[in-house]
């Protein structure tokens, strides 16, 4: 019988909580060696994603193999706006989340005719076709294998109306460039619209819309009888999860211009469930936090070699250090893959809200008081 | 007193089974009309034809005059005819708070309306609504318990608050009192007899003779998907057709 | 014409790899109500038990390469062929069908294993969370068969008296010739597949599962043990895929990675055949594997191009849209 503690001021704290933690990544991050530009936005980038798929996920309930495509094309439409039009990373990446929404919408609108496994198979369908059709006949928008490029001979007319200049100009906002304050600006930029999704997925999780999807996700069939059409929250779901994936997809366009359809490939798709269910399903923060610790994973653990193995084994002697090195290599390094998906079978079977439920399973142990439940 | 449901010479085969055999049915505006009938009358899916679950072969049924053939079965819904379900069909995930929030806001805001903005617990209106019919039924202490963990009495009340708190014209009840113990289903008839004088026309689907004979004001009696008798309580009680078709008689 | 009547039997082979696939996919799904996503990498491992057997059969020590005379060259010479000459050779070049024997036990105690130590607990679970495990799982055992066997395609040959082709067309007046292995395992398949139909239908553990595929909560309820049978049937779809795997390794050289890419095509197949129907499934298989050779035909290709990779997609988008229950579905299952 416990008394609700969500209020909108525990979710002020939270958020500003969230903020202030985002903000001083570059600081905390140090001892993690996991401070740098391009680490920090790669957490942005998919800390976004994995919140917009949260929506469709665990709020409404339907898992989609496809959401990678979304990223895809919020990449190459965000590329395009470079190539014809400017540098300038704002309108860019406008136009990037605007199309990626309405093909958002049409693939939502083919896909939500069906439910449970049915809608599954249907998004890995669209999403290999997408890609099959990104790298074959759709080559003039895509390029391809290759990927979409940055050349010097690309027309940008709102650029040129303002200044020539040689070369390929960088990214930049209104001016300031990507790069600047060695990369961090980079970073900032990314962090700007996380804190801002993660406040935009709070006021919808909190909203009577968020209620709605949670009802769907929990008794579709009542929701009708109770007078709901559910089919445009589903859509609505399915196109803001959408549009978030294409602001995420953006992004990595505007930090790095250039768009391949490698990151639209189901397997892409399957890499935001797994930060999803990693970080708390349904929960407000724990996508954010499962994108990060995959991120990290993969970029960190993944360039941990035998010999680093071997150097922290050398206290002991060499024959158990070398076995120890040998077989924890196997977990590091290329096989980091194994890691996860050993972490991802664990966490599905004995620990299915992810990193979030443990959090809350440690502070009740801990902290047995009151059983308040702070949905976070 | 006009007649707010209008069942007429309605067929439904499924396969080759024919559910509902030419059933006539007419229920007037602020009775308590009852169906009863031996297992696998019919009952229930003339209830779901009537929500919208199923669609009928031939036939029409009409609410208020209006013709509910094809109508999606949330508009029907937002017509007013509300519908308990033989298991409680509540969102066993969510507080019993959230619950109510759901059919309200249905009730408010209509078949669907995008309020991504808006805090669902800072809207004074739907809380104030959620406190009144929770309240009704001894359930506003327990809002924030998640509701798939409540009993199976404290359910049924629950999808009895959520049906009210939409203020339907017509409440159909499939078996309210199925499984429970004999002081819950007095409970249960006193608050039926409780909703029924505030003027809400109900039909009920029971086997329970006892709840039948202390609510209905009418009542209907189908036997393999046709309608073998109407009448009041004291012509249904002796007439032989009924006692046949329960193939030994109804205990009252 | 003769184009054509090629395209077709190019596409039985791949046809029926897609069916056994497919065959496995929905005796799980069909009797243990269970969505594994951990098929593909069952294919996948019957393909490396080939190369495994393969390996061990091809133990080699280096010995002077006597040919070679201005240096000293050392070549690799077969343990086998040392120690038994020409019948070694022979062995060696029968290893294909000699890891068949080989991997019927091993993908049946691999299926086993997974049953019980895994899908077993996943039964009342919702499908979402099957989807996950099994792909968590799938990802695990590519992950380990990349650990030792490494990220590169390991490509396996034929026994010699099937490699080459043969002239079907003599039969018809044709002039048609086709890779015999191709043929071969379009046999295979077939085979297969009877085999397992003739098990359901004409066995007692065959009846109870058919019945459990009808309606698993009946069979339950009239004290049939359904949960040992449980394992077998897994372990049965295993062997199935194993081997469909196994004697596939000719036509395409395994690699660790060929699971995910079966698994999703196969997932298509069966949702087109009809989520639980056995029937349905193979035939399937055989139609997407047909149609998609017919789409890679140059003519075809120049009409709609690109159409041979998006062609399987859009007949599932197609079916899941039009006809859910998919061709030979019961009416009613999964209908949404």
């Amino acid at each position: 019988m416990a008394k609700s503690t969500i209020t909108p001021r525990s979710d002020l704290t939270l958020f500003l909580g969230f903020t202030a933690v985002v903000l001083l990544m570059p600081l905390w991050l140090q001892p993690f060696g996991a401070a740098y530009p391009d680490l920090m936005q790669k957490f942005a980038i998919f800390g976004l994603f994995a919140i917009g798929f949260n929506i469709l996920f665990g709020q409404t309930g339907y898992l989609s193999f496809g959401h990678a495509a979304f990223i895809g094309v919020g990449s190459y439409a965000t590329v395009w706006v470079f190539k014809l039009m400017t540098m300038n990373v704002i309108p860019a990446m406008i136009f990037g989340v605007l199309v990626s929404g309405v093909f958002a919408l049409v693939i939502g609108f083919v896909c939500l005719r069906r439910t449970g496994i049915y809608f599954s198979i249907l998004t890995l369908a669209l999403a290999q076709m997408s890609y099959n059709l990104a790298y074959s006949v759709l080559t003039p928008i895509t390029n391809g294998e290759t990927g979409l490029q940055l050349t010097t001979k690309d027309p940008r007319f709102l650029d040129t109306a303002m200044e020539a200049g040689s070369g390929i100009p960088p990214t930049n906002v209104f001016g300031i460039e990507m790069s600047a304050w060695d990369g961090l600006f980079g970073f900032y930029f990314c962090a700007v619209f996380l804190i801002l999704g993660f406040y935009i997925s709070i006021r919808i999780t909190r909203s009577s819309f968020g209620s709605m999807l949670r009802g769907i996700k929990t008794n579709q069939t009542r929701m009708m009888y109770t007078g709901l059409n559910t089919k445009p929250y589903k859509l609505a779901a399915f196109v803001i999860s959408g549009m978030y994936a294409g602001l995420a997809g953006s992004l990595m366009a505007a930090v790095d211009p250039l768009a391949g359809a490698e990151r639209m490939q189901w397997t892409a798709s399957g890499e935001v469930v797994l930060m999803t269910i990693l970080g708390g399903i349904g929960t407000l923060v724990g996508p954010v936090i499962g994108a990060a610790v995959i991120k990290y994973a993969e970029n960190i653990f993944s360039a941990i070699d035998k010999s680093v193995l071997v150097d922290l084994f050398s206290f002991m002697p060499d024959a158990i250090g070398s076995g120890l090195a040998a077989v924890t290599s196997l977990f590091v390094g290329k096989g980091w893959h194994l890691t996860l998906g050993i972490l991802f079978m664990l966490v599905v079977i004995y620990l299915p809200g992810g990193i979030m439920e443990g959090i809350e399973r440690i502070k009740r142990r801990f902290f047995a008081k009151d059983h308040a439940s702070n949905d976070a | 007193m006009s007649n707010i449901l209008e069942i007429s010479a309605v067929n439904l085969s499924f396969g080759g089974l024919k559910a509902l055999d030419d059933v006539n049915l007419t229920v007037k505006e602020g009775t308590v009309h009852a169906i009863i009938g031996p297992n696998g009358a019919g009952k229930s899916t003339l209830l779901n034809s009537i929500i919208g679950k199923l669609t009928i072969d031939s036939g029409s049924i009409q609410f208020n005059g209006k013709s509910m053939l094809g109508v999606q079965p949330h508009e029907i819904n937002q017509l007013g005819i509300s519908r308990v379900f033989q298991t409680p069909e509540i969102y066993s995930d969510l507080t019993l708070l959230e619950n109510m929030m759901i059919p309200l806001l249905a009730h408010r805001d209509g078949a669907f309306k995008l309020n991504l903005w808006s805090r669902g617990d800072q809207q004074r209106d739907i809380l104030d609504k959620a406190q009144h019919f929770l309240d009704d039924m001894n359930l506003w202490t327990k809002r924030d318990v998640i509701a798939g963990s409540l009993s199976r009495g404290d359910k049924r009340r629950l999808e009895l608050a959520m049906c009210l708190s939409q203020e339907p014209k017509l409440l159909l009840l499939d078996e309210p009192t199925a499984g429970m113990a004999r002081a819950d289903t007095n409970n249960t008839i006193d608050l039926l007899k409780t909703i029924a004088g505030r003027g809400i026309t109900m039909a009920i689907i029971e086997h329970d003779m006892h709840v039948v004979f202390s609510l209905a004001e009418r009542i209907s009696v189908l036997a393999q998907g046709h309608v073998i008798v109407e009448g009041l309580p004291e012509e249904i009680k002796g007439d032989p057709r009924v006692k046949e078709a329960y193939l030994g008689g109804a205990e009252v | 014409m003769d184009a054509i009547f090629l395209q077709i039997l190019n596409g039985l082979d791949k046809g029926g790899a897609y069916a056994l696939i497919a065959l496995g996919l929905t005796l799980i799904f069909g009797t243990l109500g269970v969505v594994n996503f951990a098929h593909g990498a069952l294919f996948m491992l019957g393909a490396f038990c080939a190369v495994t057997v393969n390996k061990v059969i091809t133990l080699s020590a280096k010995v002077r390469d006597e040919s070679v005379t201005f240096f000293e060259a050392y070549k690799d010479v077969p343990y086998l062929e040392m120690w038994l000459g020409d019948t070694g050779s022979l062995i060696i070049d029968w290893s294909i069908p000699i890891s068949l024997v080989v991997a019927i036990p091993v993908m049946l105690g691999v299926g086993l294993a997974m049953e019980r130590g895994l899908i077993r607990h996943f039964y009342k679970r919702p499908h979402a969370d099957q989807i996950l495990v099994t792909f968590g799982l799938a990802i695990v055992l590519q992950e380990i068969v990349k650990a030792f066997y490494g990220a590169n395609p390991i490509p396996q040959t034929a026994p010699d008296f099937f490699s080459g082709t043969v002239n079907l067309g003599a039969l018809i007046g044709m002039d048609l010739t086709y890779p015999t292995w191709r043929l071969v395992y379009f046999i295979f398949s077939m085979g297969i597949i009877a085999a397992v139909f003739s098990f359901l239908q004409f066995t007692t553990f065959g009846m109870v599962v058919r019945a459990g595929m009808a309606d698993r909560e009946t069979v339950q309820l009239l004290g049939i043990n359904i949960t040992k049978r449980f394992s077998i049937v897994f372990g049965l779809a295993a062997v199935v895929s194993g081997l469909a795997g196994l004697m596939y390794t000719p036509i395409l050289p395994p690699d660790y990675h060929m699971g995910m890419d079966f698994l999703v095509l196969s997932f298509v197949v069966v949702v087109v055949g009809g989520m639980g129907s056995l029937p349905g499934a193979v035939a399937a298989g055989f139609l997407l594997g047909i149609l998609q050779s017919l789409a890679s035909m140059t003519e075809v290709k120049s009409i709609f191009p690109g159409i041979d990779q998006i062609i399987i997609y859009l007949i599932a988008m197609i079916v899941l849209l039009v006809r859910p229950r998919g061709l030979m579905g019961r009416k009613g299952v999964m209908e949404d």
